[in-house]
């Protein structure tokens, strides 16, 4: 999902409002800035109790990604014709799919590629966002604007269009469905990270170094990147739900995880032709994701609200 | 004259945008998928014979020089040309043409409904009770977060299964165009909020609106003259984004309620791997972007006259 927030915030990094574009992530991105949007500053407060909500259900994603066998003890592929399409019960709490097969042991099964996808995503994402971000903001100017009309070409295409593109040249499956989630977000990491290496520069601790005579490669590795990166970083804390979702979305359409896998995407597109007679096999998946992405979100706000007023 | 001006320079930079659009399919088609003739085909897997292949490549000239491939292939896509599906037998742009208005007219309400909306919630919910901006901005957290195939299956669920208000699917009538726009418009409309209520809390503190208080105009004047006309141009150019969002959230949408459109073409063509339907819609996409966005522009000039002085 696309959050026009994203867009907003670059509008204060863009010289013109035609540049600026939206995120496909369930999150905002917002930059840092002293009044920034989607976070009334007198609710800061009343979010404690919701935030450690949101700080539980991570942890409780992050044990059902490592050891899921831990939160529940069947087999995610175990089918009985006898059991198919049985409501919740105490027996299967979440009631059981159209093969007989567990609800809850294939949604908790399901939490690992879901993670996957969405950290794999951003870290792609991200890779490629700073390694043309950073050039481009360190390198000449024609360079610049080169890599630069580059990257607003790539934003003209929707996220969702643009992993398609990839799909269909790349082929379908979960790894590629991965990748193209991960390309598609490269253009907007790497403007973000592009106008916060140009700031980044122009510093006076940088300049500090190159007077001191440091090596290029190295006040660019100690001094420029890790400056320029850390606003970023935490946007992309956010960005890892709204990568999940999207990774879902291509699920969903079926160009991720085959059929038989526990996924939530592919799990809500069987459990939609079941809709009026098993309304459990969509709902689990469903809020699975949704409260996944929330409390993602709300995490990664928390944490930029924190860097804000540390860092001024 | 200052209008002629932006919308001169705007075009020629939407241009520059398509032409870098075109230059980047190009360039996909023939350094990243092997031999491009059988990427046309379909790929390997279709395995087609030598004597299609050799055929194929005559007819993209295909055994030119790189170079003038390139120039021909741009002067192919500016005439209109978009190639022929591998797997439709017929022309990409006979294919897509009949399926823009369905598309379209659904972003089109669907960004309708959302900035209605979203001023209607925003106007109503700036600089109020806490209690009641916790509420709202909760309620949006949800909604943003909420992937928009989820939202559609809640909508589905409750107003078609439950209710059978509205048909489940397909595309004849209204009636089957109200879940679709709500679902593409609900999330938007939590983003436009969002942001629309951020903007007008900014401008609310101004020292214009004290003035305007002072002369003794009603909070209801106040919001409605004075406040919404500042915050709209980033309404507007928002909106512009959020269509473009709204055309990739239609592919979603298309496929839950199984309705005609563009959406689900590219859905099929990416299945079958129909290279020229997916780089035709795709290449659409982007020229609507950049109409969009001239659009966006002229408006916003025309709101704020600042702007089209900077430009």
């Amino acid at each position: 999902m696309t959050d026009l927030a994203a867009s907003r915030s670059t509008l204060y990094l863009s010289p013109g409002p035609s540049e600026a574009k939206v995120e496909t992530a369930a999150a905002p991105l917002v930059v840092p800035r002293p009044q920034s949007l989607a976070r009334p500053k007198r609710r800061v407060a009343g979010l404690r109790p919701g935030l450690i909500l949101a700080g539980l259900f991570v942890a409780l994603l992050a044990l059902a990604a490592i050891a899921p066998g831990w939160l529940v003890s069947g087999d995610p592929f175990e089918a009985s014709a006898r059991d198919a399409f049985l409501a919740p019960s105490a027996q299967h709490w979440l009631g059981t799919d159209e093969n007989g097969r567990d609800v809850l042991t294939r949604l908790v099964h399901g939490v690992r590629p879901s993670m996957l996808m969405g950290l794999a995503a951003t870290v792609i994402g991200l890779g490629g966002g700073v390694a043309i971000g950073l050039t481009a903001g360190l390198g000449r100017r024609f360079f610049d604007g080169l890599l630069m009309r580059f990257v607003d070409v790539l934003l003209a295409f929707p996220d969702l269009l643009l992993a398609l593109v990839i799909i269909t040249f790349w082929g379908q499956g979960l790894l590629n469905a991965v990748v193209a989630v991960g390309v598609a977000s490269i253009p907007r990491y790497a403007r973000l990270v592009r106008s916060q290496t140009t700031k980044v520069r122009g510093a006076t601790y940088v300049e500090a170094a190159v007077t001191l005579g440091i090596r290029r490669s190295t006040v660019i590795w100690r001094h420029v990147l890790p400056n320029a990166i850390k606003p970023v970083l935490i946007l992309a804390t956010i960005g890892v739900g709204g990568k999940i979702a999207a990774g879902a979305s291509l699920s969903f359409l079926g160009f991720g995880a085959p059929p038989p896998a526990p996924e939530w995407g592919a799990m809500l597109a069987v459990g939609r032709n079941f809709l009026a007679n098993a309304p459990w096999l969509v709902a689990a998946p469903a809020l699975a994701i949704t409260l996944t992405v929330i409390s993602v979100t709300a995490l990664g706000r928390e944490l930029m609200r924190r860097s804000e007023g540390a860092g001024g | 004259m200052k209008f002629v001006k932006l919308i001169f320079w705007r075009l020629l930079a939407g241009i520059g945008v398509l032409w870098g659009a075109a230059t980047i399919t190009f360039l996909a088609l023939n350094l990243t998928s092997g031999d491009p003739a059988i990427a046309i085909l379909g790929g390997p897997d279709a395995l087609p014979t030598p004597e299609v292949i050799a055929q194929v490549r005559k007819d993209y000239g295909l055994d030119q020089p790189l170079a003038v491939q390139y120039v021909q292939y741009l002067a192919r896509l500016a005439s209109g040309d978009l190639g022929e599906s591998y797997r439709l037998k017929i022309p990409v742009v006979e294919a897509i043409a009949p399926l823009v208005a369905p598309t379209m007219s659904l972003a089109f309400c669907a960004a309708l409904t959302a900035v209605i909306m979203s001023i209607v919630i925003a106007l109503l919910t700036a600089k109020r009770a806490a209690w009641l901006r916790s509420l709202v901005s909760g309620t949006e957290l949800v909604l943003t977060s909420a992937p928009s195939f989820v939202l559609g299956i809640g909508l589905l669920l409750v107003f078609a299964f439950h209710l059978h208000l509205f048909p489940v699917a397909g595309s004849q009538g209204w009636r089957s165009m109200v879940l679709p726009v709500m679902t593409l418009a609900i999330p938007a409309t939590a983003m436009l909020t969002q942001v629309l209520r951020q903007e007008l809390e900014d401008v609310l503190d101004q020292p214009f609106i004290t003035m305007a208080r002072a002369r003794g105009l009603s909070e209801t004047g106040v919001r409605l003259k004075h406040a919404l006309r500042h915050a709209l141009t980033s309404l507007i150019t928002l909106s512009g984004f959020m269509f473009a969002f709204l055309l990739g959230g239609a592919v979603i949408t298309e496929n839950l309620f199984a309705r005609q459109g563009l959406g689900r073409l590219m859905v099929e063509a990416t299945t079958n791997s129909d290279v020229p339907i997916v780089l035709g819609v795709t290449l659409l996409a982007a020229l609507i972007y950049v109409l969009i966005n001239l659009v966006v522009d002229v408006l916003n000039a025309i709101v704020d006259p600042r702007i089209a002085v900077h430009s």
